[in-house]
């Protein structure tokens, strides 16, 4: 596991964050900084001895902030990098997130979740951090953010996060969390040629940015890349197409802010991928991550009873997936809720679905332990008497 | 009339017409030395990334400069140029910042990067107070100075902030004031040049908010006060702490030649990437 290759084609029997670690590489990260976080470790730990492989650097950053911001800087130099942490972790680097957002920094993120508030229990996997990945730094703004459910999407998603990152100029964030972090299954990575590998547009020309559109492009601006040049401007403060800071003309204000949420929203379509399993006549279990497994197999034993049971898993949690959930909502009558927390989602997920559905929430019996399938169908059948 | 162009206009953003310093700032004279240190180095602004953090001095390379400029968040400026450096070893990346953004919220930073002894520039400009929020105190600023936050005079000890760089393991440390130009531009030179972690504090005046604190009168003031309590390094070290209360030590504080970061990742790949 620990050869040159970029890509470790093949069938693996593989521990979640290593998987995280090897998609990474297999996207054409070059650049990782990361300090130590359980349940995190292991990505980093894993990166620091295969990125020298393959070229790329680690840094143990001193602490998180350094790690999110040093990313950033290299992202600017037009490599691929990532950082990897928990929600202790996400909570220190929110400040820097927002700049990433703000100038718009192609930025993979792992949030390998862990049971909080506070130190809370580090090897305990409750994603905690759903709505704080969002809406955790000041001001307005749209991220993306995808939910593995196994070591397979560790390095599935891992690839598309930086795909995605790539393509919109926008922090990624891989919402994973300690059961998918440490799970071991079976990982097929496949041959090299057949990965989809999404690189940025860099700016093609010119030393003057005055004369060139760097940010707040209606759809996305090529990157003006450090060192070739281009005499790039970036800034965190309110800036204009040009990056060039400016503190008093409103309508550059609202395109500051506005822009960056649109790009991510306009794709919305390309970005946003859920798993549906459902037919109108089923009471529909709708979850994210690991806890979709729980469904899956609650879904298996209501159907085995002859109760119709169907799933929605949101594979991308934001930017929020809206219409699907309305969809669902009004093609089912009933629809719980499945969260491995006090329900995070559970409000979006109501406010498109309750006009037209009964809605209810499920948490685990004991919060950080995942559902049992059996009681998940225990709450189907009370829905449904 | 004729119309003159300044000498190192060239390095600059042709649009920007003006700076955000203020009357009497020192960071004009702390911008021209950087300029003068690039000029007489033969050098390009295309061999160079500028990174700030937040604050008065974070505007000396930022919008002005006519370069890649980095403007981030406060207190963080080392890090993303850490970032930056290490994915573009071939450039000189240099900070600007100041003691607020570098010492106080950014302290960790500092020393960590001078740990690694990463091949940095670092400009800190010391003006002893917090000037851009309006006068509050500052890890630099001297004892018993009455400020907006510490009105009845500070009661905490100042940062020496040379000699903790050096003790964290930076290759070159060096200190002047804004009285110093010349010297400053020779030691930028030599920071620049430097392979490793190489950190120029320049005192810098700030008439409108720290002289009006300490009583120390308008930036020309400022700076005679600088020309009459400065001491040289090596005249320094034969005298006891009494002697050197409220004495500006200036000059090299180190010039060492050690293993650098960038240089041992190079070495580190050639050894373990496979063909």
């Amino acid at each position: 596991m620990s050869s040159g290759k970029k890509v470790m084609t093949g069938t693996h029997f593989m521990m979640g964050n290593f998987a995280c670690a090897e998609g990474a590489i297999a996207a054409g990260c070059e650049f990782v900084a990361g300090y130590p976080i359980t349940p995190a470790s292991e990505i980093v730990n894993q990166l620091a001895r295969r990125l020298p492989q393959v070229g790329g650097i680690f840094l143990q950053a001193e602490d998180e902030i350094s790690a999110i911001c040093a990313a950033i800087g290299a992202s600017w130099t037009g490599h691929k990098e990532m950082t990897a942490t928990s929600g202790p972790g996400i909570s220190l680097m929110q400040e820097n997130i927002g700049l990433a957002v703000a100038t718009e920094t192609p930025l993979v993120i792992v949030d390998v979740q862990r049971l909080g508030p506070s130190t809370g229990v580090p090897s305990i996997g409750s994603p905690g951090d759903v709505v704080q990945v969002a809406r955790g730094s000041h001001g307005d703004y749209q991220v993306i953010a995808l939910c593995p459910e196994s070591p397979q999407e560790m390095f599935d998603l891992t690839v598309r996060a930086f795909n995605l990152a790539e393509r919109y100029r926008v922090p990624v964030f891989l919402l994973a969390d300690g059961l998918a972090g440490h799970m071991r299954e079976r990982v097929e990575i496949p041959v090299a040629d057949s990965l989809d590998i999404i690189d940025r547009n860099v700016t093609t020309g010119g030393n003057d940015p005055m004369e060139r559109i760097d940010f707040l492009d209606e759809d996305v601006a090529p990157m003006p890349v450090f060192g070739r040049g281009f005499k790039a401007h970036v800034s965190g403060s309110c800036h204009d197409e040009h990056g060039m800071r400016n503190l008093s003309a409103p309508e550059v204000m609202h395109r500051y802010i506005s822009r960056p949420i649109d790009k991510i929203l306009k794709h919305r379509d390309d970005i946003i991928q859920v798993e549906a399993d459902y037919s109108p006549a089923d009471i529909a279990l709708v979850t994210y991550g690991t806890v979709s497994r729980s469904a899956r197999a609650a879904a298996q034993l209501g159907r085995a009873e002859g109760i119709n049971v169907g799933t929605l898993r949101m594979i991308t949690c934001w930017p929020f997936p809206d219409r699907e959930i309305r969809q669902i909502g009004e093609i089912v009558d009933l629809m719980l809720v499945l969260e491995n927390n006090r329900g995070q989602l559970y409000p979006y997920i109501k406010a498109e679905a309750a006009h037209a559905c009964q809605i209810e929430f499920l948490g685990p019996q004991i919060l950080g332990q995942i559902h049992d399938p059996e009681n998940i169908l225990a709450r189907i059948k009370e829905m449904i008497k | 009339m004729s119309i003159s162009t300044h000498p190192f206009r060239k390095y600059m953003r042709h649009h920007i017409t003006r700076t955000t310093n203020c009357p009497g700032c020192g960071n004009g004279i702390i911008i021209q030395a950087i300029l003068r240190s690039i000029e007489e180095l033969e050098m390009e602004m295309d061999d160079f990334v500028f990174v700030s953090g937040i604050g008065c001095a974070s505007w000396i390379p930022s919008p002005l400069f006519a370069a890649d400029t980095l403007h981030t968040t406060h207190g963080r400026p080392i890090p993303f140029a850490t970032g930056v450096k290490l994915s573009l070893p071939e450039k000189n990346v240099l900070v600007a910042s100041g003691d607020g953004d570098l010492a106080a919220i950014g302290g960790n930073h500092l020393i960590h990067a001078a740990r690694r002894n990463i091949d940095l520039t670092v400009i800190l400009v010391n003006n002893g107070i917090y000037g851009m929020t309006g006068g509050q105190t500052a890890p630099t600023t001297p004892r018993g100075v009455a400020t907006i936050t510490s009105p009845y005079g500070s009661l905490e000890h100042a940062f020496d902030i040379c000699p903790m760089v050096v003790a964290a393991g930076a290759s070159y440390v060096a200190r002047w004031t804004t009285y110093h130009p010349r010297q400053m531009t020779r030691s930028i030179k030599k920071a620049i040049q430097k392979k490793g972690f190489a950190l120029v504090e320049a005192i810098s005046q700030c008439p409108v908010q720290f002289g009006r604190a300490a009583k120390l009168g308008k930036a020309v003031d400022m700076l005679k006060y600088y020309k009459n309590n400065s001491i040289r390094i090596k005249k320094a070290r034969g005298l006891d702490e009494e002697a050197l209360k409220g004495k500006i030590v200036v000059g090299e504080f180190v010039n060492v030649e050690k293993a650098e970061l960038t240089s041992e990742l190079a070495r580190l790949k050639e050894e373990v990437m496979e063909v």
